[in-house]
C-alpha cells in the first residue's frame, strides 16, 4: 500500500466519519442523561429528507440555502426525538421498543419515504449541496491537504464540537448534573436537579445532531435523496457510543475508523484492487459486531462509562 | 407545573386489558394516521375506505391478504418468542433471508423425491438455516454479553449483502445461469412448489397453515413445559433465575435459535409458497422482519394474537401494494405500521398505570 492510497483513505474516512460522529455525539448526550434512543436511524432519515427538501426550495445565496437546510434538518431531527422523549420520559414506556418504533415509522419505507414522495424530493436533484472547501488555498498541499484542508464546513464544525462537548460534559456544572441524572436520577432529584427537564433537553439535542448527520448524507455524501439512504449509519452510530465509552473524543476516533471502512470500497476499486465489493460492503457491519464483542467481553463488569441508569425510566413516586 | 392527569400505579391487572389495549392502540394509530394524511392534503376517510375494500372485503382481497400475512405471521412469532424472554431479536429480517437461502437450496436440488418429502426438507432446511443464523446472536449475548439489538441488526445487513452476492454478483448455485441481462434466482423444481388449500372459496397458502401450527406449538411450549416456565422466570428476573439453578446462558441460545427458526420457516414459505426462487430484491423490499416486530408488539407477544395481528397488517400492506400510486404514496403503509407500534408501546402504560384526573391539591385544600 503506498502512501497516496493511505492519504485518500484517511481523507475520506474523515468525510464519511463526520455524519457518524454527529449521530454518535447525539447518542452520547442522550445516553448520558439515561435515555436510550434506538431511533437514530429513523431520525437521521427525517433530517436528511427535510434538509434535501429545504435545499430545493429555499432561495437566496448558496450559503444561506445550505445554512437553512442544515438548520431545518436539525429541527426535524429534534422534533422526531421529542416524540421519543415524550414516550420514554413522560409515558415511561419501554425505551427499546419506542426507539425501534421511531426507526420503523420514520425509516426507509416509512415517513421519510412518504415525505420524499409527496414533496417530490427524489424527483429533483439537490442543486446546492454542501461542498468541500479549499481552506486557505491549502487543499493541494501534500498529505495534509486532502485530509485537513479539503473538507466540508461541517467537518470543521465537528472538530469544534468535540472540544465543546468534552468541556461541557466534564468541566461544567451542567455537565456534572447531566451525568448525575444518567447515573442515579433519584440522587439527582434529591439534589434538586430537574430530571425530566435534563432528559428532555438532551434527548432533543441528540435528535438534532442525528438530524445533522442525516443532512450530511443527503447534501454532502450522496447528494440526492434515496429512500433509506443512511443504510444503517444510525445503528453504527449507536454502536459507536458504546465504542467511544460515552466520551466525545473517543467517539470521533471510532467514527473515523468506521468512516475508513465505508470508504475503503471506493478507494480500492479506483485502484483496481481485486476485492469483492460485497465483502467491503459487509465490512462495517461485521466490524461493528467484532468491536462490540471485544468491548463487551473485556469490560463488561467494569462498565467503562455506561450510565448506570441507561434505559431505566425514572418514576418519582417509586424508591 | 401540574398536568391535568396523573398516572397512578395499578395494584392488579384486570383481564379485560388484554384485548382492550391492542384495540385502543390500533384505533389511536389509525386516528394519528388520519391526522398525517389530513395534514398532507389527503382525505383520510377515503384512504381508509379503500384500504378496507382492497385489503379485506371479498375473496380476491382476502386471498392477497393471506399471502402478505404469511411472512408477517412467521416474523411476528419470531419476535414474540424472543421478546417474551426480554431478548430483543430484531434480526428476523436476516434470519428470514437465510432461511429462504436454505429452503431454495433443497428446493432446487431435490427433483425426483415424493412431493411431501421435498416440502418437509424445505421446511427443515429453512428452520435450520434460520436457527443457525439466530444462534450467532444468542451465543454472542450469552458468551460475551454483547447487545443483541445491534448484533442482530448488523447481521440483517450482512444477510442482505449475502443475498445480493448470491444472485447478482456471483455464479452461485441459486442464480439462474440463463438470466444474463438481469440476474435472477433459479426456479425450484415445479413439483416442489407448495400447494394451497381452498377453504370457503378462499385459497389458503400452506405456509399460513404451518404458521397456525407453529403458533399452537409455541403456546404449548411456553405455557405447558418446564422450558417455557424457565423462560418466564428469566424474563422476570435473570438473577433469580440464576439462583434457582436455571441455565440462563443456554436458554438464551435456545430461544434465539427457536426465534431464528421461525423466521427461517417464513423464508422457506416465501420460496415454497410464493416466489419459487431466491428473490434477492423482493425479499429485501418486503421488510418482513421489521413488520414482525410491530405485529408481535401489538399482539403483546401472544402467539395466537400474533396470527390475528399479522392478518390485519397483511391486509393493510396488501391494500398498500394494490393502491400504490399518486393517491397512495409509498411509505404510507410503513408510516401507519410505525404509528401502530408507537401506540402499542404507549398503550402498555395502561397495564401498569391508571390515568386519573389530577386533583390532589384541591383535595388537600378541602380537607
Amino acid at each position: 500500500m503506498n502512501t497516496n492510497l493511505l492519504v485518500v483513505i484517511t481523507a475520506s474516512a474523515v468525510f464519511y466519519g463526520t455524519p457518524l460522529f454527529f449521530a454518535a455525539l447525539g447518542g452520547v448526550f442522550t445516553e448520558r442523561s439515561g435515555v436510550l434512543n434506538l431511533g437514530v436511524e429513523g431520525t437521521m432519515l427525517i433530517g436528511a429528507v427535510t434538509g434535501a427538501w429545504a435545499s430545493q426550495h429555499v432561495g437566496g445565496s448558496a450559503w444561506f440555502t445550505v445554512l437553512i437546510s442544515i438548520l431545518m434538518g436539525m429541527a426535524a431531527g429534534a422534533l422526531t426525538s421529542l416524540l421519543h422523549a415524550f414516550l420514554c420520559i413522560t409515558l415511561r414506556t419501554n425505551q427499546t421498543v419506542a426507539g425501534l418504533a421511531i426507526t420503523i415509522a420514520a425509516g426507509g419505507v416509512g415517513l421519510s419515504s412518504y415525505f420524499a414522495n409527496i414533496w417530490e424530493v427524489a424527483a429533483n436533484p439537490v442543486d446546492r449541496p454542501i461542498r468541500k472547501l479549499d481552506v486557505l488555498g491549502l487543499g493541494d498541499m501534500p498529505v495534509l491537504g486532502p485530509i485537513v484542508f479539503n473538507q466540508t464546513i461541517l467537518t470543521y464544525v465537528s472538530w469544534v464540537m468535540v472540544a465543546v462537548a468534552s468541556w461541557y460534559l466534564f468541566r461544567t456544572k451542567i455537565g456534572l448534573q447531566l451525568r448525575a441524572v444518567g447515573e442515579s436520577p433519584q440522587t439527582a432529584d434529591a439534589m434538586g436537579i430537574n430530571v425530566v427537564k435534563y432528559r428532555y433537553l438532551h434527548t432533543v439535542l441528540g435528535g438534532s445532531l442525528a438530524g445533522l448527520g442525516g443532512v450530511f448524507y443527503s447534501l454532502a455524501i450522496v447528494p440526492l435523496w434515496v429512500d433509506g439512504m443512511t443504510k444503517g449509519a444510525g445503528w453504527i452510530a449507536i454502536a459507536l457510543v458504546i465504542f467511544g465509552f460515552w466520551r466525545p473524543g473517543l467517539t470521533l476516533v471510532g467514527a473515523y475508523l468506521f468512516g475508513a471502512l465505508q470508504s475503503l470500497g471506493t478507494a480500492l476499486k479506483a485502484r483496481n484492487v481485486n476485492i469483492s465489493g460485497d465483502v467491503l460492503d459487509a465490512l462495517p457491519f461485521f466490524m461493528t459486531i467484532v468491536v462490540l464483542v471485544l468491548i463487551s467481553s473485556r469490560f463488561a463488569h467494569r462498565r467503562l462509562g455506561a450510565p448506570a441508569s441507561l434505559g431505566v425510566p425514572y418514576e418519582r413516586e417509586e424508591r | 407545573m401540574r398536568t391535568p392527569v396523573r398516572l397512578e400505579r395499578r395494584l392488579e391487572q384486570p383481564r379485560w386489558l388484554n384485548w382492550a389495549i391492542p384495540v385502543i392502540s390500533l384505533v389511536t394509530a389509525l386516528v394519528l394516521g388520519a391526522i398525517v394524511l389530513w395534514l398532507t392534503g389527503k382525505n383520510p376517510l377515503e384512504v381508509y375506505d379503500r384500504i378496507l375494500e382492497r385489503g379485506f372485503l371479498g375473496k380476491r382481497p382476502l386471498q392477497g391478504t393471506l399471502i402478505t400475512a404469511t411472512p408477517f405471521a412467521f416474523t411476528g412469532l419470531c419476535a414474540a418468542v424472543a421478546f417474551r424472554m426480554g431478548v430483543i431479536n430484531i434480526g428476523g429480517e436476516g434470519q428470514f433471508y437465510v432461511g429462504a437461502i436454505g429452503a431454495a437450496w433443497v428446493g432446487i436440488a431435490m427433483t425426483g423425491q415424493p412431493v411431501g418429502v421435498a416440502v418437509v426438507a424445505m421446511v427443515v432446511m429453512g428452520m435450520l438455516f434460520g436457527a443457525a443464523y439466530g444462534s450467532i446472536v444468542g451465543v454472542l449475548k450469552a458468551r460475551f454479553n454483547t447487545n443483541e439489538i445491534i448484533t442482530s441488526l448488523m447481521l440483517n445487513y450482512i444477510a442482505g449483502i449475502l443475498l445480493n452476492y448470491l444472485i447478482f454478483n456471483s455464479r452461485s448455485y441459486w442464480r439462474d445461469p440463463r438470466s444474463m441481462g438481469f440476474p435472477s434466482g433459479k426456479s425450484i423444481a415445479e413439483r416442489n412448489e407448495w400447494t394451497d388449500y381452498v377453504i370457503g372459496g378462499v385459497k389458503i397458502p400452506l405456509g399460513f397453515l404451518i404458521a397456525v401450527i407453529a403458533a399452537g406449538a409455541i403456546w404449548v411450549l411456553y405455557k405447558r413445559t418446564r422450558f417455557g416456565f424457565e423462560v418466564g422466570v428469566i424474563a422476570d428476573s435473570p438473577r433469580a433465575a440464576r439462583y434457582a439453578g436455571i441455565r440462563t446462558r443456554s436458554t438464551i441460545v435456545l430461544v434465539m435459535a427457536l426465534s431464528g427458526a421461525l423466521a427461517g420457516l417464513g423464508g422457506a414459505s416465501d420460496v415454497g409458497d410464493f416466489r419459487h426462487i431466491l428473490d434477492a430484491k423482493g425479499l429485501q423490499l418486503g421488510g418482513f422482519g421489521y413488520t414482525g416486530i410491530v405485529v408481535a408488539a401489538l399482539a403483546r407477544f401472544n402467539p395466537f394474537s400474533t396470527l390475528l395481528v399479522a392478518f390485519l397488517l397483511g391486509g393493510l400492506t396488501n391494500a398498500g401494494y394494490a393502491l400504490q400510486g399518486p393517491d397512495f404514496p409509498s411509505g404510507l403503509v410503513g408510516t401507519i405500521q410505525g404509528l401502530i407500534l408507537f401506540t402499542a408501546v404507549a398503550g402498555e402504560i395502561l397495564v401498569r398505570y391508571r390515568i386519573r384526573p389530577n386533583r390532589r391539591r384541591a383535595q388537600a385544600v378541602a380537607s
